[in-house]
């Protein structure tokens, strides 16, 4: 069919794992985003959903580390974090291996993906999993950027895997709900967790919102550490999202730094139908 | 100083409830098969939070280790803080690229106050 959605979210363990230590108020509408990002995807009919990860040393490690990855399984395990850690139970998630594979080839005919037919889902997308298929009953197409470990997957081939995913999703039957998931700017799990540049965060919306790739591509990676921190470097997820929603314009639905879940937390999507 | 090693360890003990137990019956015999340091198998063992982050462990990896031992999210924090004030900036890996200049620094270069000091997190900025 198509892609019939492509949006962007938080992921960090805190949303779930250390809940009851941030401000309800603003913990439940960062929910309710959350609610309303699983609302719309079901709107559009989604037959699957693939989440653009910068998975957390999970699966993939400086042994042997891919630019990019997606999962080719019929079934995913997670997660890999101890449960009461994460505050999500474990839990087993569909996937969907004939559609991984068909998605794969169309994207390797452009990009050089890993392929994996194990997988075990870390908090990246665990946590966006809890909220946006909270029964886990929608297929998962796992996808994976290298934003951990350097030297990293340069932006600019981010961006072409993202056009890459369009084109394959757009080459099969199926509906296919597109997610990316990471920063934005961030310091997680170092002495500095719960600093967050807002200023930063802002401009780097505007420039997604506006679905500005030379604006997007900007960036590079010392001054991303710098200014919006290691966590800073999942912007490739973004930047993957914008390049397959082709140029339409964006909307944050909710963006508000909460510290104690260690980024500011982001829900935000693209029109679609504005191209058509 | 073998860096690899110590983050490789990590990241099995981390995916591997098995290995987990292993550590747990012996900590020093599941080290064996890694190319380690005395100082970073000293590290592990205790564990030292404070020095595995000194010599350059990445926090995604480490924050696991320290779940397995039961510490507590703001106390791994300070552990991690202590550790640069005792061992000094982080000597190598993701977090050395441009030299750890410490919370303080870093809140004051973003306009920022300066971390809570009971490790929540809490930064004092808008909108939290």
């Amino acid at each position: 069919m198509a892609l019939v959605y492509a949006g962007v979210c938080s992921h960090a363990p805190g949303i779930t794992g250390r809940a009851d230590q941030a401000d309800p108020e603003v913990r439940e509408e960062f929910y309710a985003a959350f609610d309303q990002m699983r609302a719309a995807i079901e709107a559009r009919g989604a037959e699957a959903i693939m989440v653009v990860a910068a998975e957390h040393f999970a699966n993939f490690f400086m042994n042997n580390m891919p630019a990019f990855a997606m999962g080719m399984a019929d079934f995913y395990d997670g997660p890999i974090e101890d449960a009461g850690w994460l505050a999500i139970d474990k839990f087993r998630a569909p996937g969907n291996r004939d559609l991984s594979e068909r998605l794969i080839r169309e994207v390797m005919a452009t990009v050089d993906v890993a392929y994996a037919e194990e997988w075990r889902f870390d908090h990246g997308i665990a946590v966006p999993l809890h909220f946006l298929t909270p029964a886990f009953d929608l297929p998962v197409i796992p996808v994976n950027i290298n934003c951990q470990g350097p030297p990293l997957t340069p932006l600019h081939r981010a961006w072409a895997f993202g056009e890459a995913l369009r084109r394959a999703a757009d080459s099969v039957p199926e509906r296919i709900a597109l997610v990316g998931t990471g920063g934005i700017s961030h310091w997680p799990a170092t002495p500095d967790s719960g600093k967050i540049n807002q200023a930063w965060d802002e401009e780097f919306l505007d420039r997604w919102c506006r679905n500005d790739r030379q604006a997007l591509l900007d960036y590079d990676d010392l001054t991303v550490y710098a200014e919006a921190g290691q966590g800073g470097f999942e912007i490739r997820t973004f930047l993957a999202v914008s390049a397959a929603a082709a140029g339409v314009p964006g909307t944050v639905h909710f963006y508000t730094p909460i510290p104690i879940f260690a980024v500011g937390c982001t829900v935000a999507s693209y029109d679609l139908a504005a191209l058509s | 100083m073998s860096l690899y090693y110590v983050q490789k360890f990590l990241f099995e003990l981390n995916r591997d409830e098995a290995f987990q137990a292993a550590y747990r019956a012996d900590r020093r015999a599941v080290l064996g098969p890694y190319e380690l340091t005395d100082e970073e198998i000293t590290a592990l063992i205790e564990p030292d939070i404070g020095l595995l982050f000194h010599l350059g462990v990445n926090g995604q990896i480490l924050m696991h280790f320290a779940a397995l031992h039961q510490i507590e999210w703001a106390d791994y924090l300070q552990l991690m803080r202590d550790g640069i004030e005792r061992h000094g900036p982080v000597r190598e890996g993701v977090y050395a690229m441009t030299g750890y200049q410490g919370v303080d620094a870093h809140a004051a270069g973003l306009g920022q106050d300066s971390l809570a000091a009971d490790g929540t997190g809490n930064t004092g900025q808008g909108g939290e």
